[in-house]
C-alpha cells in the first residue's frame, strides 16, 4: 500500500523524488520555490518601531528541507507567515512558485502546520483531514479516498472516526500534517510543529517526517528552536538572529544524506554541523539583555 | 487495632459514603430546611390574622388552635406549602382541562406565547449576532442600542407595545410574544457574539491558508464553535421569555394565562391562587430549561464534545 502511494508521488514529478531534489540542490535549474530579496517587515509598537525582519535574502530550491532556527524574536515565524501570506512585508520582494504570496495562497500552493494541531474539535479526524478538500469543493468520494491515503501516510489508520480529544498530542499533530498534505500542495510550511511535544515523541515524529519528505518529495520549510531537530531534518539550515530579525548563516547539511536515522546524531558530521549552528546562534546573540 | 490503623483504614470508607450521599442527601436537606423555614414564616405572618378572626367571632382559643389556624386560612398572608400543593392539585386535576378554572389551561395560554416569543427572540438574537460579528460598523452602532434596550423596565414598555400593536389591529398572542422576544433576544445575542468570535487565531489562520470564503468560515468554523455558547444563552433566554409572556399578560387585562391568574388572584386577595400560579410558572420554566438542556446534550453528542 505504501509503495503505491510513493509511486504516485514520484509520477507527479516525472522522476524519483530523491533525484529531483538532489538535482535541484546542486544546480537550481528549475526556478526557486521561494525567492526572497531584501525583505523587511517593520511594525510600530508602543516603544518605537520593531524590526521583525530586516533585509532578508533567500532562495529555496524545489524538494529541499529548510529549517529556520534562532532565538525567539528573530523573525523565523514571521518569515514563514510572510511566505504563507499571513503577514504583509513592509519592503522587499518575495515570490512563491514564481508568483506573489497572495496568489500562491489563493491557488493553494502550500499546506501550513501550526504550533498547535488546531484540529476542529467538533470534527472527527477523518473530517478534519477532509476540511481543506471540502473548502476546495472536492467531491465526497474523492475526499474520502484522499483522506484515507493521508491517514495511512501518517500512521493514523483506525483513528478516522475518533474526535481530536481522544488522541494524544503527537497523534493530533500527525493528523494536522495529514490535513496539510491532503490536497497535495507543492510546499509544506511548518511552524514549530513539535515544540509542545516531549522529546521522545518529538524524535519519533522527526523520523516519520523525514520518511514522509522522502516519500512525497515536497519542499518543506520548518521553523524550530531545537538545534538537533534542525540538523537532523534539514538539507539546509537557516540561522537567524533578533533585533533586527535577519539571516546570519545558511548551513548546508546535505552531506548527512537523505536516508537518516536517529543514530546519525552521534556522528562527527552531525556534531560538526550542530556546532556551526550553535556558533551562529551565539554570534548573532546580543548579550546586552 | 491501634488508632493509627483505624485512621488509615477510615478515609476510603468515608469517601465512599460521601460519594453516595453526594447527590440526593444534601439536596434533600436543603429542601427540608426551606420547607421548615417556610412553615415558621407562615405561622408568624398569619398569626395576627387568625387571632383577629377568633376575637371577632368572640370565641375562646388555645395556642394550638391558633397554630393550626395559621396553616389553614382561606386567604393567608403567606400560604403554607401544603395549601399550595392542594390548590395545584385541585386546579390541575380536579377541573376539566378546557375550563377557565384549570391551571393547565392558563399555563398553555402562557406557554404558547412564550414559545412564539422564544422563537422570535432566538431568531432575532442570532441574526443580530451574525451581523455584529461580520459588519464592524454594526458592532459600534447596534451594540449601544441593544444594551440600552435592556435597561428600560419591561413593565414600562409592555403597555406601549400592547397599545401600539392593538391600534393596528394586532391583539392576542402576538403582542405578548413580542414582549417575550424583546426580553429574551439579549442573552442570545451576547452569548452568540462571544461564541462566533471564540475561534482562536490559529483556527482562523488555518481557514486563511485555505483561502476560504467568508461564508465557508462562518459555516465550518464560527457557527460550530459558537453552539456551546448559544445553548448557554438559550437556557437563560427560555426562562426569560416565560417571564416576558407573563409580564405581557399583566397590563392587558388578559382573560387567560398565568399572568391573568396572578392578576385575578391579587384583585380578590386569593393568595393561594397567586402562589399556585407562581409555582405553575416555575415548574413550566424548569421544564423548558430541561428541554433546551436535552437538545444541547444531543447536539453535544453529535459534535463529539468530551464528556465532562
Amino acid at each position: 500500500m505504501l509503495k503505491r502511494v510513493t509511486n504516485e508521488w514520484i509520477g507527479e514529478n516525472g522522476m524519483p523524488a530523491t533525484l529531483a531534489a538532489q538535482g535541484a540542490m546542486k544546480e537550481p535549474a528549475s526556478p526557486p520555490v521561494v525567492a526572497i530579496k531584501g525583505l523587511s517587515l517593520t511594525y510600530e509598537a508602543a516603544d518605537g518601531p520593531v524590526y521583525a525582519l530586516s533585509n532578508v535574502d533567500l532562495q529555496i530550491a524545489e524538494g529541499e528541507f529548510i529549517s529556520f532556527i534562532g532565538p525567539s524574536g528573530c523573525g523565523k515565524t514571521t518569515l514563514l507567515r510572510v511566505i504563507a501570506d499571513l503577514e504583509q512585508p513592509t519592503g522587499g520582494d518575495i515570490h512563491v512558485n514564481g508568483v506573489g504570496p497572495e496568489e500562491a495562497r489563493l491557488r493553494r500552493d502550500y499546506g501550513f502546520v501550526f504550533q498547535a494541531p488546531a484540529l476542529y474539535p467538533w470534527r472527527t479526524i477523518q473530517k478534519n483531514i477532509e476540511l481543506p478538500l471540502e473548502i476546495f469543493g472536492v467531491s465526497k468520494a474523492e475526499r474520502r479516498e484522499k483522506a484515507s491515503k493521508q491517514l495511512e501516510l501518517v500512521n493514523l489508520k483506525g483513528f478516522e472516526n475518533k474526535f481530536p480529544w481522544q488522541l494524544s498530542g503527537g497523534m493530533q499533530q500527525r493528523a494536522s500534517i495529514a490535513r496539510a498534505l491532503s490536497f497535495d500542495p507543492k510546499l509544506l510550511l511548518m511552524d514549530e510543529p513539535f515544540g509542545a511535544l516531549d522529546e521522545i515523541v518529538r524524535d519519533h515524529l522527526n523520523e516519520q517526517l523525514l520518511k514522509l519528505w522522502d516519500k512525497t518529495g515536497k519542499t518543506v520549510l520548518f521553523v524550530t528552536h531545537s538545534i538537533p531537530e534542525a540538523v537532523f531534518l534539514s538539507s539546509k539550515i537557516v540561522v537567524m538572529s533578533p533585533r533586527p530579525g535577519r539571516i546570519i548563516d545558511i548551513i548546508d547539511a546535505s552531506v548527512l544524506g537523505r536516508d537518516r536515522t536517529l543514530d546519525i546524531r552521534e556522528t562527527p558530521e552531525f556534531l560538526k554541523i550542530a556546532h556551526r549552528v550553535r556558533e551562529g546562534l551565539r554570534a548573532g546573540h546580543s548579550y546586552d539583555d | 487495632m491501634t488508632t493509627e490503623a483505624l485512621i488509615l483504614a477510615a478515609p476510603p470508607a468515608r469517601r465512599k459514603v460521601l460519594r453516595r450521599e453526594g447527590t440526593t442527601g444534601p439536596v434533600l436537606v436543603v429542601v427540608l430546611v426551606i420547607l421548615a423555614l417556610w412553615y415558621v414564616a407562615a405561622i408568624f405572618m398569619n398569626w395576627q390574622g387568625v387571632t383577629d378572626a377568633f376575637s371577632r367571632a368572640g370565641e375562646q382559643h388555645t395556642t394550638g388552635e391558633i397554630l393550626l389556624g395559621t396553616l389553614d386560612q382561606e386567604r393567608p398572608v403567606l400560604p403554607a406549602p401544603h395549601q399550595i400543593v392542594a390548590e395545584l392539585k385541585k386546579t390541575v386535576f380536579g377541573i376539566a382541562i378546557t375550563s377557565r378554572r384549570n391551571l393547565l389551561f392558563h399555563a398553555w395560554v402562557t406557554l404558547s406565547s412564550t414559545l412564539l416569543g422564544f422563537g422570535l427572540g432566538a431568531l432575532l438574537g442570532i441574526v443580530l449576532a451574525v451581523l455584529i460579528v461580520h459588519v464592524k460598523t454594526l458592532e459600534r452602532s447596534l451594540m449601544p442600542w441593544i444594551i440600552s434596550s435592556q435597561t428600560i423596565p419591561i413593565l414600562a414598555i409592555a403597555p406601549i407595545i400592547i397599545v401600539v400593536l392593538g391600534s393596528i389591529g394586532i391583539t392576542g398572542l402576538f403582542p405578548k410574544a413580542i414582549i417575550s422576544a424583546y426580553l429574551c433576544f439579549f442573552p442570545i445575542t451576547i452569548s452568540m457574539v462571544k461564541g462566533l468570535n471564540s475561534p482562536d487565531l490559529i483556527q482562523r489562520d488555518l481557514m486563511r491558508t485555505y483561502s476560504a470564503s467568508g461564508a465557508q468560515i462562518f459555516w465550518k468554523l464560527r457557527l460550530p464553535a459558537s453552539l456551546s455558547y448559544l445553548f448557554a444563552g438559550l437556557k437563560v433566554a427560555v426562562a426569560i421569555s416565560l417571564v416576558g409572556a407573563i409580564v405581557g399578560e399583566l397590563p392587558t387585562g388578559a382573560q387567560a394565562g398565568l399572568g391573568a391568574r396572578l392578576l385575578a388572584g391579587s384583585y380578590y386577595g386569593q393568595t393561594i391562587q397567586i402562589w399556585a400560579a407562581l409555582f405553575g410558572a416555575a415548574i413550566l420554566a424548569s421544564i423548558l430549561v430541561a428541554i433546551v438542556s436535552s437538545v444541547e446534550r444531543i447536539v453535544n453528542r453529535r459534535m463529539g464534545v468530551r464528556p465532562a
